[in-house]
């Protein structure tokens, strides 16, 4: 995996990755310095920066993190942090970089956090197939505890089952707690009953990395490159018609452009996804205008999500990409609420049918009412996210679903730019 | 008050919709579709026999606030 940092300023958090493994503890703290002394300062002064310095959640849902860190803090009982890296996005590699190649940065922002909250406890929750991730945090883990980082909280490593709906955060409590990795009805929410029943603070990794800087540089440290309502700096992790795919470090605010130049496209753009599968596509013409923020990304439906850019080429079928990814999501549901279990599977099937050419007359029409119906309806965000993603691609994509429908499928259908997980488990597969 | 669906709970049964066809209408596959949870207060007392015939226990009223 390439992890590059680009433009001025950068990078903040991908210094001295791709040389080696692993950054070590003697480098990581040569390159950042030290840790603050966290004993020394109260808790409600580390969420007071985190809360000024703006950083938001890299997720997916871009919540405010030290509000979220506030909202924990104020419950009653011990609190628990839970570092969330289970990255079940298909497409988003920046949680595996940071965690496989710098994970003291992420450890530090969990030490941090959880002195934020009062907790003693903090837990890493990486996807079970991701070795490498598991092994770079038990060596870290290793040197800090040779190291004697007092400030340390007790970590433990927890291992989630490699899936999309993983690293929600009911579904990441609910496993952590013994119970079966899906969403639960909320509330309560985590930050009110979470792991063990104590107040529990959900935290993406990348967040957690910069709030490891923050905490060093401070808040208009963090605040001088981005937007105002974006500060800092974002992993994005960029995929499809490009030369140099990979992980990027870029200040929020960036073109779309400039990202796709310095990636070198390798063919003519269809479109481009932002925001992962939840996301939105970009059709080509909008590209030029396109900054890499919350507020630019606003106005065109979409937002940054957890960083994934794919860059869609005109050698891909956009039709058979959006039809894999209707499947997917009708897969990946936990199976456990009426409307996305059914809706999701007849929307995959009516998608399928429109790609093949063997849709019926009433596709559309009922395409548009499932999809109008679904938000809302699940325990979790999953129904409202794929809905949205299928929405997009209908309306991006008009005249080849319209294509496709009359004359069946194209000669590009086969070639696949999205990925999915279950493609090498179950090849050939048909709905 | 509002009215809120647990969707893990909820089987379709349907019963909901026929106590209180105001607020609740069926999808195809009989689960519930509320367009308006907020509920009028003449609707109140409809919703909340709506909630005691559900036999899982899924239709909720959540006061305001809550």
């Amino acid at each position: 995996m390439m992890a590059t940092a680009v433009q001025q300023l950068l990078p903040r958090l991908l210094v001295g990755v791709g040389d080696r493994a692993m950054v070590h503890l003697d480098e990581h703290l040569g390159a950042h310095g030290p840790l603050p002394d966290l004993l020394a300062r109260a808790p409600d002064q580390l969420i007071e920066l985190v809360e000024v310095a703006g950083v938001r959640g890299h997720g997916g849902a871009s919540f405010p993190a030290g509000k979220k860190m506030r909202a924990v803090a104020s419950r009653p009982g011990p609190a628990i942090v839970v570092a969330n890296g289970s990255e079940g996005e298909p497409a988003s590699k920046k949680d595996r970089v940071l965690m496989r190649e710098l994970p003291h940065l992420v450890l530090d922002g969990a030490a941090v956090a959880a002195r934020a909250v009062g907790s003693s406890d903090a837990v890493i929750a990486v996807a079970a197939d991701d070795e490498r991730s598991l092994r770079s945090l038990e060596s870290a883990l290793h040197q800090r505890r040779q190291a004697r980082l007092h400030d340390d909280p007790r970590f433990e490593l927890f291992m989630v089952a490699p899936r999309y709906l993983s690293g929600q955060e009911s579904a990441l409590v609910n496993a952590i707690n013994g119970g079966p990795g899906i969403p639960t009805f909320t509330p309560p929410r985590p930050f009110e009953r979470g792991v063990d029943r104590r107040p529990t603070l959900v935290q993406n990794v990348e967040t957690l990395a910069h709030i490891a800087l923050i905490v060093r540089h401070g808040a208009d440290w963090f605040r001088e490159v981005g937007t105002s309502r974006d500060p800092g700096s974002v992993l994005v992790t960029l995929s499809g018609a490009v030369t140099a795919p990979g992980v990027y470090e870029i200040v929020h605010g960036m073109p779309l452009t400039e990202l796709l130049d310095i990636a070198g496209l390798d063919d003519e753009l269809t479109a481009v996804l932002v925001g992962g599968y939840f996301g939105t596509w970009l059709p080509t013409a909008t590209v030029p205008g396109v900054r890499l923020a919350g507020d630019s990304l606003a106005e065109h439906g979409a937002t940054l999500g957890a960083g994934v850019i794919v860059a869609l080429g005109v050698a891909a079928c956009p039709v058979a990409e959006s039809s894999r990814i209707a499947d997917f999501f009708a897969d990946e549901g936990a199976g456990q609420c009426g409307p996305c279990v059914h809706g999701l599977d007849a929307i995959a099937h009516s998608i399928h049918g429109l790609a093949t050419g063997t849709a019926s007359r009433h596709a559309h029409s009922d395409l548009e009412r499932w999809l109008a119906e679904l938000p809302r309806r699940g325990a979790c965000q999953h129904p409202d996210g794929a809905a949205k993603f299928i929405s997009s691609s209908l309306r991006t994509f008009a005249a080849d679903f319209a294509d496709h429908a009359r004359h069946g499928p194209c000669d590009r259908c086969r070639s696949q730019v999205l990925p999915t997980p279950a493609v090498a488990a179950q090849p050939g597969r048909q709905r | 008050m509002r009215l809120r669906v647990n969707p893990i709970r909820c089987v379709a049964h349907g019963l909901c919709a026929e106590w209180l066809p105001e607020s609740i209408r069926l999808d195809q596959w009989g689960y519930p579709i509320v367009d308006e949870p907020e509920l009028a207060p003449e609707l109140v007392e409809h919703a909340r026999r709506a909630a005691d015939a559900c036999p899982t226990l899924a239709l909720l009223l959540e006061s305001d606030g809550a």
